[in-house]
Protein backbone atom coordinates (compact mmCIF):
# COMPACT_ATOMS: atom_id res chain seq x y z
CA UNK A 1 0.00 0.00 0.00
CA UNK A 2 2.68 2.44 1.00
CA UNK A 3 4.50 2.34 -2.37
CA UNK A 4 1.24 3.02 -4.12
CA UNK A 5 0.58 5.95 -1.87
CA UNK A 6 4.08 7.12 -2.57
CA UNK A 7 3.53 6.91 -6.28
CA UNK A 8 0.21 8.65 -5.97
CA UNK A 9 1.83 11.48 -4.09
CA UNK A 10 4.57 11.61 -6.65
CA UNK A 11 2.08 11.94 -9.48
CA UNK A 12 0.07 14.49 -7.61
CA UNK A 13 3.18 16.55 -6.99
CA UNK A 14 4.25 16.20 -10.59
CA UNK A 15 0.95 17.24 -12.06
CA UNK A 16 0.58 20.07 -9.64
CA UNK A 17 3.95 21.40 -10.64
CA UNK A 18 3.38 21.08 -14.36
CA UNK A 19 -0.14 22.37 -14.70
CA UNK A 20 -0.04 25.25 -12.30
CA UNK A 21 1.79 27.62 -14.57
CA UNK A 22 -0.55 27.59 -17.53
CA UNK A 23 -1.93 31.11 -17.37
CA UNK A 24 -5.62 31.49 -17.98
CA UNK A 25 -6.44 33.72 -20.85
CA UNK A 26 -9.71 35.52 -21.43
CA UNK A 27 -9.51 34.66 -25.11
CA UNK A 28 -7.98 31.80 -27.02
CA UNK A 29 -5.16 33.12 -29.13
CA UNK A 30 -3.84 31.14 -32.04
CA UNK A 31 -0.36 32.51 -32.50
CA UNK A 32 1.36 32.51 -35.86
CA UNK A 33 4.47 30.42 -36.19
CA UNK A 34 7.98 31.55 -36.99
CA UNK A 35 11.45 30.11 -37.14
CA UNK A 36 12.68 32.47 -34.48
CA UNK A 37 14.28 30.69 -31.58
CA UNK A 38 14.59 33.43 -29.04
CA UNK A 39 12.81 32.44 -25.88
CA UNK A 40 10.66 34.82 -23.98
CA UNK A 41 12.10 35.72 -20.58
CA UNK A 42 10.11 34.65 -17.54
CA UNK A 43 9.89 37.84 -15.62
CA UNK A 44 9.25 41.53 -16.21
CA UNK A 45 6.97 40.95 -19.16
CA UNK A 46 4.14 43.11 -20.31
CA UNK A 47 1.91 41.17 -22.66
CA UNK A 48 -0.44 42.85 -25.05
CA UNK A 49 -2.81 40.25 -26.41
CA UNK A 50 -4.72 40.89 -29.61
CA UNK A 51 -7.66 38.58 -30.12
CA UNK A 52 -9.06 37.37 -33.39
CA UNK A 53 -11.89 39.89 -33.15
CA UNK A 54 -9.41 42.70 -32.68
CA UNK A 55 -9.84 43.45 -29.00
CA UNK A 56 -6.75 44.31 -27.04
CA UNK A 57 -5.92 42.76 -23.69
CA UNK A 58 -3.30 43.78 -21.21
CA UNK A 59 -1.26 41.78 -18.77
CA UNK A 60 1.80 42.48 -16.70
CA UNK A 61 3.57 40.19 -14.30
CA UNK A 62 4.75 41.07 -10.83
CA UNK A 63 2.24 41.28 -8.02
CA UNK A 64 3.68 44.36 -6.36
CA UNK A 65 4.32 46.36 -9.48
CA UNK A 66 0.74 45.71 -10.50
CA UNK A 67 -0.50 47.24 -7.29
CA UNK A 68 1.49 50.42 -7.93
CA UNK A 69 0.33 50.38 -11.54
CA UNK A 70 -3.31 50.34 -10.54
CA UNK A 71 -2.73 53.19 -8.10
CA UNK A 72 -1.12 55.29 -10.82
CA UNK A 73 -3.83 54.53 -13.33
CA UNK A 74 -6.44 55.37 -10.71
CA UNK A 75 -4.80 58.75 -10.11
CA UNK A 76 -4.68 59.47 -13.80
CA UNK A 77 -8.33 58.63 -14.42
CA UNK A 78 -9.62 60.06 -11.15
CA UNK A 79 -10.67 56.76 -9.68
CA UNK A 80 -9.77 55.34 -6.34
CA UNK A 81 -9.49 51.65 -5.68
CA UNK A 82 -9.99 49.98 -2.33
CA UNK A 83 -7.23 47.74 -0.96
CA UNK A 84 -9.42 44.70 -1.78
CA UNK A 85 -9.74 45.79 -5.37
CA UNK A 86 -6.02 46.37 -5.60
CA UNK A 87 -5.38 42.90 -4.21
CA UNK A 88 -7.75 41.42 -6.76
CA UNK A 89 -6.11 43.37 -9.55
CA UNK A 90 -2.68 42.10 -8.53
CA UNK A 91 -3.81 38.54 -9.19
CA UNK A 92 -5.84 39.21 -12.29
CA UNK A 93 -4.96 37.43 -15.52
CA UNK A 94 -5.05 39.27 -18.85
CA UNK A 95 -7.90 41.73 -18.93
CA UNK A 96 -9.49 43.88 -21.55
CA UNK A 97 -11.88 46.34 -19.98
CA UNK A 98 -11.79 50.11 -20.28
CA UNK A 99 -10.89 52.16 -17.21
CA UNK A 100 -14.46 53.20 -16.46
CA UNK A 101 -15.57 49.57 -16.33
CA UNK A 102 -12.53 48.25 -14.48
CA UNK A 103 -13.89 48.91 -11.01
CA UNK A 104 -17.08 47.02 -11.70
CA UNK A 105 -15.12 44.23 -13.30
CA UNK A 106 -12.88 43.88 -10.23
CA UNK A 107 -15.89 43.69 -7.94
CA UNK A 108 -17.19 40.61 -9.71
CA UNK A 109 -16.37 37.17 -8.39
CA UNK A 110 -13.71 35.24 -10.34
CA UNK A 111 -16.38 32.95 -11.80
CA UNK A 112 -18.51 35.82 -13.02
CA UNK A 113 -15.46 37.51 -14.44
CA UNK A 114 -14.94 34.64 -16.84
CA UNK A 115 -18.46 35.03 -18.17
CA UNK A 116 -18.12 38.72 -18.92
CA UNK A 117 -17.43 39.52 -22.55
CA UNK A 118 -14.50 41.87 -22.37
CA UNK A 119 -14.56 44.62 -24.96
CA UNK A 120 -10.83 45.16 -24.99
CA UNK A 121 -8.76 48.16 -23.98
CA UNK A 122 -9.43 51.18 -26.17
CA UNK A 123 -6.37 51.99 -28.24
CA UNK A 124 -7.58 54.12 -31.14
CA UNK A 125 -6.25 57.57 -31.74
CA UNK A 126 -9.25 59.30 -30.15
CA UNK A 127 -9.34 57.42 -26.90
CA UNK A 128 -6.14 55.59 -26.17
CA UNK A 129 -6.01 53.97 -22.74
CA UNK A 130 -3.44 51.44 -23.82
CA UNK A 131 -0.75 54.08 -23.99
CA UNK A 132 -1.43 55.10 -20.40
CA UNK A 133 -1.22 51.48 -19.30
CA UNK A 134 2.10 51.18 -21.09
CA UNK A 135 3.53 54.39 -19.71
CA UNK A 136 2.42 53.68 -16.16
CA UNK A 137 3.69 50.11 -16.32
CA UNK A 138 7.06 51.28 -17.42
CA UNK A 139 7.17 53.78 -14.59
CA UNK A 140 6.21 51.04 -12.13
CA UNK A 141 8.77 48.63 -13.52
CA UNK A 142 11.57 50.15 -15.62
CA UNK A 143 12.98 46.75 -16.54
CA UNK A 144 9.81 45.81 -18.37
CA UNK A 145 9.95 44.12 -21.75
CA UNK A 146 6.97 44.41 -23.99
CA UNK A 147 5.60 41.45 -25.87
CA UNK A 148 2.79 41.47 -28.38
CA UNK A 149 0.82 38.27 -28.56
CA UNK A 150 -1.45 38.45 -31.53
CA UNK A 151 -3.83 35.99 -33.06
CA UNK A 152 -2.75 35.00 -36.55
CA UNK A 153 -6.14 35.90 -37.93
CA UNK A 154 -6.34 39.31 -36.33
CA UNK A 155 -6.73 42.08 -38.85
CA UNK A 156 -3.67 44.19 -39.40
CA UNK A 157 -5.17 47.64 -38.65
CA UNK A 158 -5.54 46.69 -34.98
CA UNK A 159 -1.94 45.51 -34.85
CA UNK A 160 -0.95 48.72 -36.58
CA UNK A 161 -2.70 50.76 -33.88
CA UNK A 162 -0.92 48.82 -31.16
CA UNK A 163 2.48 49.19 -32.82
CA UNK A 164 1.80 52.86 -33.42
CA UNK A 165 0.89 53.29 -29.77
CA UNK A 166 4.12 51.62 -28.74
CA UNK A 167 6.26 53.69 -31.08
CA UNK A 168 4.49 56.87 -30.01
CA UNK A 169 5.44 56.05 -26.43
CA UNK A 170 9.05 55.54 -27.56
CA UNK A 171 8.91 51.79 -27.20
CA UNK A 172 10.84 50.90 -30.31
CA UNK A 173 11.94 47.53 -29.19
CA UNK A 174 9.42 44.84 -28.52
CA UNK A 175 8.78 41.17 -29.02
CA UNK A 176 6.21 39.35 -31.06
CA UNK A 177 5.27 36.07 -29.46
CA UNK A 178 5.07 33.21 -31.92
CA UNK A 179 4.99 29.46 -31.97
CA UNK A 180 7.95 27.51 -33.17
CA UNK A 181 7.65 26.47 -36.77
CA UNK A 182 8.39 22.82 -37.35
CA UNK A 183 9.52 23.08 -40.96
CA UNK A 184 13.21 23.23 -41.74
CA UNK A 185 14.94 26.47 -42.38
CA UNK A 186 15.94 27.45 -45.89
CA UNK A 187 19.39 26.35 -46.80
CA UNK A 188 21.87 29.11 -46.90
CA UNK B 1 18.09 -2.25 6.35
CA UNK B 2 17.33 -1.73 9.97
CA UNK B 3 14.83 -4.60 9.91
CA UNK B 4 17.32 -7.31 9.04
CA UNK B 5 19.17 -7.57 12.31
CA UNK B 6 16.11 -6.99 14.50
CA UNK B 7 15.92 -10.46 15.95
CA UNK B 8 19.49 -11.44 15.42
CA UNK B 9 19.89 -13.39 18.64
CA UNK B 10 16.59 -15.34 18.49
CA UNK B 11 16.27 -19.09 18.96
CA UNK B 12 15.65 -21.70 16.28
CA UNK B 13 12.00 -22.00 17.27
CA UNK B 14 11.31 -18.51 16.00
CA UNK B 15 12.75 -19.29 12.60
CA UNK B 16 9.44 -19.91 10.87
CA UNK B 17 7.76 -16.84 12.25
CA UNK B 18 10.68 -14.70 11.24
CA UNK B 19 10.67 -16.00 7.70
CA UNK B 20 6.94 -15.29 7.41
CA UNK B 21 7.49 -11.76 8.60
CA UNK B 22 10.29 -11.17 6.17
CA UNK B 23 8.12 -12.35 3.27
CA UNK B 24 5.35 -9.85 4.01
CA UNK B 25 7.58 -6.89 4.71
CA UNK B 26 9.27 -5.45 1.70
CA UNK B 27 12.04 -3.02 2.05
CA UNK B 28 10.80 -0.15 -0.07
CA UNK B 29 13.58 2.30 0.52
CA UNK B 30 15.02 1.76 -3.00
CA UNK B 31 11.65 2.37 -4.56
CA UNK B 32 11.07 5.53 -2.67
CA UNK B 33 14.56 6.52 -3.64
CA UNK B 34 13.75 5.88 -7.25
CA UNK B 35 10.51 7.77 -6.96
CA UNK B 36 12.29 10.76 -5.59
CA UNK B 37 14.95 10.46 -8.24
CA UNK B 38 12.29 10.54 -10.93
CA UNK B 39 10.54 13.43 -9.30
CA UNK B 40 13.76 15.37 -9.22
CA UNK B 41 14.49 14.40 -12.81
CA UNK B 42 11.15 15.59 -14.11
CA UNK B 43 11.25 18.74 -12.09
CA UNK B 44 14.61 19.64 -13.52
CA UNK B 45 13.96 18.66 -17.13
CA UNK B 46 10.43 19.90 -17.74
CA UNK B 47 10.41 23.12 -19.65
CA UNK B 48 7.10 24.82 -19.42
CA UNK B 49 6.70 25.23 -23.15
CA UNK B 50 8.01 28.73 -23.21
CA UNK B 51 6.83 30.60 -26.27
CA UNK B 52 9.24 31.83 -28.90
CA UNK B 53 9.49 35.47 -29.76
CA UNK B 54 10.75 37.57 -32.58
CA UNK B 55 12.34 40.74 -31.55
CA UNK B 56 11.61 43.69 -33.74
CA UNK B 57 12.99 47.15 -33.42
CA UNK B 58 10.97 49.92 -34.94
CA UNK B 59 12.73 53.07 -36.02
CA UNK B 60 12.33 56.05 -33.82
CA UNK B 61 9.85 58.63 -34.94
CA UNK B 62 11.76 61.20 -36.96
CA UNK B 63 11.41 64.66 -35.52
CA UNK B 64 11.48 66.37 -38.85
CA UNK B 65 10.89 65.23 -42.38
CA UNK B 66 14.52 65.96 -43.31
CA UNK B 67 15.75 63.40 -40.85
CA UNK B 68 14.50 60.54 -42.99
CA UNK B 69 17.26 58.61 -44.68
CA UNK B 70 17.34 58.71 -48.45
CA UNK B 71 17.37 55.46 -50.36
CA UNK B 72 18.11 54.81 -53.99
CA UNK B 73 14.75 53.90 -55.46
CA UNK B 74 16.21 51.21 -57.69
CA UNK B 75 17.27 49.34 -54.61
CA UNK B 76 13.88 49.39 -52.99
CA UNK B 77 11.64 46.36 -53.18
CA UNK B 78 8.14 47.01 -51.94
CA UNK B 79 5.98 44.18 -50.69
CA UNK B 80 2.29 44.85 -50.35
CA UNK B 81 0.53 42.33 -48.14
CA UNK B 82 -3.08 41.98 -49.04
CA UNK B 83 -6.05 39.75 -48.34
CA UNK B 84 -6.14 36.00 -49.08
CA UNK B 85 -2.42 35.76 -48.21
CA UNK B 86 -1.38 37.47 -51.41
CA UNK B 87 1.76 39.52 -51.78
CA UNK B 88 2.10 42.18 -54.45
CA UNK B 89 5.64 43.27 -55.04
CA UNK B 90 7.51 45.70 -57.21
CA UNK B 91 10.95 47.24 -57.54
CA UNK B 92 11.47 50.95 -57.58
CA UNK B 93 8.89 53.63 -57.03
CA UNK B 94 8.14 55.38 -60.29
CA UNK B 95 5.85 53.49 -62.62
CA UNK B 96 6.45 50.02 -61.18
CA UNK B 97 5.36 46.72 -62.67
CA UNK B 98 3.47 44.88 -59.98
CA UNK B 99 3.71 41.12 -59.59
CA UNK B 100 1.69 38.80 -57.38
CA UNK B 101 2.99 35.93 -55.31
CA UNK B 102 2.13 34.03 -52.15
CA UNK B 103 3.77 32.81 -48.96
CA UNK B 104 4.82 29.43 -50.31
CA UNK B 105 8.44 28.37 -50.47
CA UNK B 106 8.68 28.94 -54.22
CA UNK B 107 6.75 32.17 -53.94
CA UNK B 108 8.05 35.03 -51.89
CA UNK B 109 11.14 33.28 -50.56
CA UNK B 110 12.48 32.57 -54.03
CA UNK B 111 11.65 36.08 -55.17
CA UNK B 112 13.40 37.60 -52.19
CA UNK B 113 16.47 35.44 -52.62
CA UNK B 114 16.64 36.34 -56.31
CA UNK B 115 16.31 40.04 -55.61
CA UNK B 116 18.78 39.86 -52.78
CA UNK B 117 21.35 38.32 -55.10
CA UNK B 118 20.63 40.75 -57.92
CA UNK B 119 20.41 44.00 -55.97
CA UNK B 120 23.22 45.07 -53.71
CA UNK B 121 22.14 46.76 -50.48
CA UNK B 122 18.53 45.98 -51.13
CA UNK B 123 15.97 47.62 -48.90
CA UNK B 124 12.61 45.96 -48.45
CA UNK B 125 9.54 47.96 -47.57
CA UNK B 126 6.76 45.90 -46.08
CA UNK B 127 3.40 47.56 -46.44
CA UNK B 128 0.55 45.56 -45.00
CA UNK B 129 -2.79 46.63 -46.43
CA UNK B 130 -5.72 47.09 -44.13
CA UNK B 131 -7.18 43.76 -45.14
CA UNK B 132 -3.99 41.87 -44.35
CA UNK B 133 -3.85 39.70 -41.29
CA UNK B 134 -1.35 39.72 -38.46
CA UNK B 135 -0.15 36.29 -39.54
CA UNK B 136 0.98 37.71 -42.88
CA UNK B 137 3.12 40.30 -41.15
CA UNK B 138 4.76 37.74 -38.90
CA UNK B 139 5.30 35.43 -41.86
CA UNK B 140 6.96 38.10 -43.93
CA UNK B 141 9.19 39.14 -41.03
CA UNK B 142 10.11 35.50 -40.70
CA UNK B 143 10.94 35.34 -44.40
CA UNK B 144 13.26 38.32 -43.91
CA UNK B 145 14.95 36.33 -41.20
CA UNK B 146 15.20 33.20 -43.32
CA UNK B 147 16.46 34.92 -46.45
CA UNK B 148 18.89 36.90 -44.35
CA UNK B 149 17.78 40.32 -45.50
CA UNK B 150 19.12 42.93 -43.16
CA UNK B 151 17.42 46.10 -44.29
CA UNK B 152 13.68 46.09 -44.10
CA UNK B 153 10.99 48.25 -42.63
CA UNK B 154 7.30 48.03 -41.93
CA UNK B 155 5.66 51.05 -43.47
CA UNK B 156 2.08 52.22 -43.60
CA UNK B 157 0.33 51.60 -46.87
CA UNK B 158 -0.37 54.58 -49.11
CA UNK B 159 -3.36 55.23 -51.37
CA UNK B 160 -1.00 54.86 -54.34
CA UNK B 161 -0.21 51.32 -53.28
CA UNK B 162 -3.87 50.52 -52.81
CA UNK B 163 -4.48 51.69 -56.35
CA UNK B 164 -1.67 49.50 -57.61
CA UNK B 165 -3.29 46.46 -55.99
CA UNK B 166 -6.65 47.38 -57.45
CA UNK B 167 -5.15 47.92 -60.87
CA UNK B 168 -3.35 44.60 -60.72
CA UNK B 169 -6.49 42.77 -59.63
CA UNK B 170 -8.53 44.49 -62.31
CA UNK B 171 -6.02 43.58 -64.98
CA UNK B 172 -5.98 39.96 -63.90
CA UNK B 173 -9.69 39.49 -64.01
CA UNK B 174 -9.81 41.17 -67.40
CA UNK B 175 -7.32 38.73 -68.91
CA UNK B 176 -9.21 35.76 -67.48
Amino acid sequence: MTPMVDLAFLLVTFFMLTTKFAPEEPVAVDMPSSTSEIRLPDTDILTITISKEGSVFFNMDGKYTRATLLGKMGDKYGQSFTPEETAKFALLPSFGVPMNALKGYLDLSPEDRKLVKQPGIPCDSVHNELQDWIVMSRISNPKLRIAVKGDGNANYPVVKEVIKTLVDRKVNRFNLITNLERTAKAKE
Amino acid sequence: MSEVQQQGGGGKGDGKVRSKKSSTKIDMTPMVDLAFLLLTFFMLTTTFNKPQTMEIIMPEKPKEEEDQPLVNEKKVVTLLLSKDDKIYYYVGITDPTVEVTDFSKDGIRKTLLDYNAAIKDMTVLIKPADNARYKNVVDILDEMNITNIKRYAIVDITPVDNNLIKKKDGGETATK
